[in-house]
């Protein structure tokens, strides 16, 4: 509709200087990408020249199988996928059930409350990251999973406020209709909300799943003994380990984020959703 | 507790809290009981015991012990500490400015309809799905002095010897800067959205009215986008205050405490050092900073933002 107005605005040749910049810029922002996939397949002895070497001949493909294989990074990607999927469950069941109750209940210390949640996402987490880590290692938890999956099980206020946001789109008649013929409102939130809600339950699982799997600091100070690394750990082990392999660093740094690269690919539309969903409305 | 809301009512609204409502006050506080929970155990608590902690030697081993304000009196004169203070803000003002105006720039670019736009705008976001970890690896690499990539490319565009990056103070900050610069998609994408959200008659009748791109710009998208600034604003503050895996990576806080963030140092002192009461102060300091910066920028939010304008 709006695409007409739009294209007699602009005169074509400035439609053709906007490409022409983003052509440049598009190459700009490409070329470290390419370095790094470059980089991760070049055999040792092309790592180190100057100038640069472009195209790596041969294409060593057996760098990834020999940089994942110096470390253990399949027991590391067990870990860190245990870890994700137990935050996706604990951050979707949870904050569903809070956001529910933001969205639908009256009760007169609600918008108080709902202040203090977002509150909450403006403290950095380095300010309760000591005694935290002193509350879980009275409760012997280091060095297991749980400080790095329990939490997720009692809602985070980034995906309360995304649900919450989502949920005042659906509109109320659904539900009273369910009331009616006798359902609970638990039953209501798992039968009615839930279905309505698969956009945001999507993004919810996107993102957490996308943050337990980046996750850096709180692994590092929680995770002390390697079988239990993760893969960001596992990676920054490596770098500590193999200083200047570059091209083997690369190609564990390609494996890594790989499965990340793939699913917003895959589940690009709901991406861009769940993004906007949030932000806009900030 | 629970029963108190009833109890203020004024009498003739009180008959109407009915079984019903006060039904619907147990459903809510049962909903939210997750959260309550979560709220109390993770952050009240830890929040106040940092505070407690902040006034203790403690290293975890041995019993605590109170020494008053002192780790606040050592933290004042511990140039480390000063330092990351100013690193922080020494990226904060150039980062946050700097990402909010590319971004707005690639925005406005990339707001335009033409065909492969799509693909366009997926590259520009491409760099901000790389994990921290191995975005600084990355840069660790293109930032080597004599076989990285930047400084080949400033030698063959500029025949200028690039500097060393990494090992040279004077340097690290610009080259933090730039790592988060390749990041600029994440800002890209929101702004893109806000820019979406602009209604096109308010373009088409100013543009009736005489005004030109520029003055549009100006008076029409940046008022109505200004709340995705705002957003972006204050992620930035709270991100800049947050940083720590990158430079963890990428430089450890060196050389010679050039990037010592604040947050390196915090982790430092309580993890390599052991001195929970020490780093409590810190993290003390910290929240406080965080405090000040939200309140301050929804204070100034009433004056510049317009949220009259969300079209959603």
């Amino acid at each position: 509709m709006s695409a007409p107005i739009a294209r007699r605005r602009r005169p074509p040749s400035r439609i053709w200087a906007v490409y022409a910049a983003l052509v440049v810029l598009c190459a700009v922002f490409l070329t470290p990408l390419y370095w790094l996939i470059a980089s991760a397949l070049k055999p040792s002895y092309e790592v180190f020249v100057f100038p640069p070497v472009w195209w790596p001949a041969p294409a060593k493909w057996v760098n990834f199988v020999t940089a994942l294989t110096q470390l253990p990074f399949a027991r590391y990607a067990l870990n860190t996928m245990l870890i994700a999927l137990l935050c996706v469950v604990g951050n979707v069941a949870s904050s569903a059930v809070v956001a529910f109750g933001f969205s639908r209940f009256r009760f007169r210390g609600r918008g108080v409350l709902f202040v203090v949640l977002l509150a909450t996402l403006m403290i950095p987490y380095q300010v309760v990251l000591v005694p935290q880590f002193i509350l879980f290692h009275a409760l012997g938890w280091v060095n297991t999973f749980l400080p790095l999956t329990v939490p997720a099980f009692f809602g985070s206020a980034f995906y309360i406020f995304l649900f919450r946001q989502f949920f005042l789109t659906i509109p109320r008649e659904l539900e009273d209709a369910a009331v009616i013929d006798g359902a609970s409102w638990f039953q209501v939130f798992t039968r009615v909300i839930l279905p309505l809600a698969k956009p945001a339950v999507t993004a919810v699982a996107i993102f957490s799943f996308q943050g337990a799997w980046n996750d850096f600091l709180a692994p590092l100070i929680y995770l002390d003994s390697p079988g239990r690394f993760t893969l960001q750990l596992g990676l920054s082990l490596f770098q500590g380990s193999f200083r200047s392999e570059w091209n083997l660093m690369m190609a564990a740094s390609l494996a890594v984020m790989f499965p990340l690269v793939v699913l917003f690919f895959v589940l690009q539309r709901y991406f861009v959703q769940g993004i906007t969903l949030t932000g806009v409305k900030g | 507790m629970r029963v108190a809301p009833r109890a203020s009512y004024p009498a003739r609204v009180r008959r109407r809290v009915s079984a019903l409502e006060r039904r619907e006050h147990w459903w809510f506080l049962a909903f939210i009981s997750p959260w309550i929970v979560g709220f109390l155990a993770y952050f009240l608590y830890p929040v106040i015991a940092s505070l407690v902690l902040s006034f203790t030697r403690y290293n975890i081993v041995q019993p605590a012990r109170w020494i008053g304000l002192d780790n606040y009196r050592t933290l004042l004169s511990d140039p480390v500490f000063w330092k990351s203070m100013q690193v922080t803000y020494e990226y904060a003002i150039v980062a946050i400015p700097l990402l909010m105006g590319a971004g707005l720039l690639l925005a406005v670019l990339l707001n335009v309809r033409v065909a492969g736009m799509r693909v366009i705008r997926t590259v520009f976001y491409l760099p901000s799905l790389i994990p921290q970890v191995s975005l600084a690896l990355l840069f660790v690499w293109l930032l080597t002095p004599e076989f990285g990539l930047l400084n080949y490319a400033l030698y063959m565009l500029l025949h200028v010897q690039g500097p060393d990056w990494l090992g040279d103070p004077r340097w690290t900050m610009p080259a933090v800067w730039l790592m988060s610069l390749w990041g600029v998609g994440s800002t890209m994408v929101l702004l893109l959205a806000g820019l979406q959200g602009v209604p096109k008659e308010l373009y088409e009748a100013s543009a009736i009215d005489g005004a030109g791109p520029w003055r549009q710009f100006r008076a029409i998208t940046i008022p109505m986008i200004s709340p995705v600034l705002f957003f972006l604003l204050i992620t930035g503050v709270i991100g800049a205050l947050q940083t720590f895996t990158n430079i963890y990576v990428l430089t450890g806080g060196g050389p010679d405490y050039a990037t010592e963030f604040y947050n390196l140092y915090l982790y430092q002192n309580a993890f390599l050092f052991h001195k929970m009461g020490y780093a409590s102060a810190q993290a003390w300091i910290l929240f406080l900073m965080a405090i000040f910066w939200t309140v301050l920028l929804f204070r100034s939010a009433g004056r510049w933002v317009y949220y009259g304008g969300l079209n959603l």
